[in-house]
């Protein structure tokens, strides 16, 4: 194994403009392989479009991402497919697709890119739903679930094809606390048991300290510190003591316009 | 497939049966007052076959189809459910365009040729009313509905399944800003559409009933 497959996840000076606006500003990004890597920011710091970039979903403005060592900033829908069916990505709002049931959703890369027997398809399935604690609801429609049990069949769906690569999107965000325990248990196992990468976007400080091997701290575009949850809340960089301990007046608050 | 086609037949059928008899009120009278009867039928097979037929199956079908193209896929592209799909290594146009294309460019010239039927019959009705007999309309019809003016019609409509089919998916994958945006995406399809329809049906009038 070459150095550089060490690191599944490379973006290098990454920026990422909305408007004239840099929601991302040279952002370095290394995330390592097997690791859980979280991403922590206060709401509309561009967390969510920085797994986008990653997924490939969207080109980024400037700078370079690489995926298992392939600089996906130029490439083609076809090619990023085939990388794609390495990575699972879970979207904030699941995401299912609202015509099909649970079971047909969590089959549906199965389906696409595979070919298996149909007793294989509903072992698989079946599978991917208990992995989730959603055993059994392979006939339910999307409408029919909480949110919290959405997000859960939104994580089977990603995991159907054992992909090396997870990206979630607030992953416990709408779960009760008992859900989110169970949700960062999966995330470990799936890490210890099949080397999964994982980079999870999340202000749930609580799961994140769980979870997470590295955390960064998104602000401005910018990570202002970049390192294990314990080593971030022992120093003192004042920016990063008021997210974590979630006070309103300090550094990241300053210059909001509704801060005074 | 049944939503493209199917579901549209009651709507396309009254609607050319209608504009058959809003045709024959007007003409028929005048051939009959002209002595030119025999042409009733003839005249009324052109005109339908020829432009109202296609063209007002292509825009019943793009206010019906082509909108809940636009809204279906809208609605999705707002919940991310195109995101998904691309997260899942499927192409969204392989996978959400391609079958609708398909089911609109082969249900329309069928729905077309039903509707010129159908216009056909309300035109029958309409003659029978200002004493024009049957065989003469029939016979007429026979001489004047040729393979070049019927397969013209039908040839239109094929264009029309293609024109209606991408607009409706183009602006609906194309669709930002949440319930709002897809009824602007729903709107600028129909009209879109339509549009376009009546500008390619000038077009293929122009270049297949050339004299």
């Amino acid at each position: 194994m070459t150095p550089a497959t060490q690191l599944p996840i490379e973006t290098e000076d990454l920026t990422y403009l909305i408007g004239g606006e840099a929601i991302l500003d040279g952002l370095d990004l290394r995330v390592r392989r097997g690791e859980i890597f979280a991403v922590m920011g206060r709401s509309g710091t561009g967390k969510t479009t920085l797994l986008r970039l990653i997924m490939g979903l969207v080109p980024p403005s400037s700078g370079r991402i690489r995926v298992n060592s392939v600089d996906i900033t130029d490439l083609q829908e076809r090619d990023l497919d085939e990388l794609r069916k390495d990575m699972g990505m879970v979207f904030q709002s699941a995401a299912l697709f609202d015509s099909m049931t649970v079971g047909e959703n969590v089959a549906f890369a199965l389906v696409e890119h595979r070919r298996l027997a149909a007793s294989e398809l509903a072992t698989r399935v079946g599978e991917c739903l208990h992995m989730v604690d959603m055993a059994g609801t392979e006939d339910l429609m999307p409408a029919q679930l909480s949110g919290g049990m959405r997000k859960r069949v939104g994580v089977a769906r990603a995991l159907a094809l054992e992909p090396h690569i997870m990206l979630y999107d607030e992953p416990t965000a709408g779960l009760d606390p008992i859900s989110a325990a169970a949700s960062d248990e999966l995330i470990r196992r799936l890490r210890d048991n099949v080397g999964v990468t994982s980079v999870i976007v999340s202000h749930d400080v609580q799961s994140l300290r769980r979870v997470s091997d590295r955390a960064a701290l998104l602000h401005r575009g910018r990570f202002l510190a970049v390192g294990p949850i314990e080593e971030l809340e022992a120093g003192s960089d004042p920016a990063i003591v008021q997210f974590l301990s979630g006070v309103h007046a300090g550094p990241l608050t300053e210059g909001d316009p509704h801060n005074s | 497939m049944a939503i493209a086609g199917a579901d549209s037949l009651p709507i396309v059928t009254v609607t050319l049966f209608l504009v058959g008899m809003a045709w024959g009120w007007h003409t028929a009278e005048y051939m009959v007052r002209f002595g030119a009867t025999s042409y009733f039928g003839g005249a009324t097979a052109v005109a339908i076959a020829r432009e109202l037929g296609p063209a007002l199956c292509g825009v019943v079908v793009a206010a019906r189809v082509g909108s809940a193209f636009a809204a279906e896929l809208g609605t999705m592209s707002v919940t991310e459910q195109v995101d998904a799909l691309r997260a899942l290594a499927v192409n969204p146009v392989h996978h959400l365009v391609v079958p609708r294309l398909i089911a609109c460019v082969v249900m329309l010239p069928i729905l077309t040729v039903i509707a010129i039927a159908s216009g056909l019959v309300g035109a029958f009705a309409l003659a029978v009313y200002h004493g024009i007999s049957p065989g003469e309309y029939i016979a007429s019809i026979q001489q004047w509905l040729t393979p070049h003016n019927l397969l013209g019609g039908v040839g239109k409509a094929f264009a029309f399944g293609f024109i209606i089919s991408l607009v409706g998916c183009r602006q609906g994958l194309r669709t930002s800003g949440g319930a709002a945006g897809v009824g602007r995406a729903t709107i600028s399809a129909v009209v879109l559409s339509i549009v376009l329809i009546y500008a390619a049906n000038l077009l293929l009038t122009a270049t297949i009933f050339r004299y």
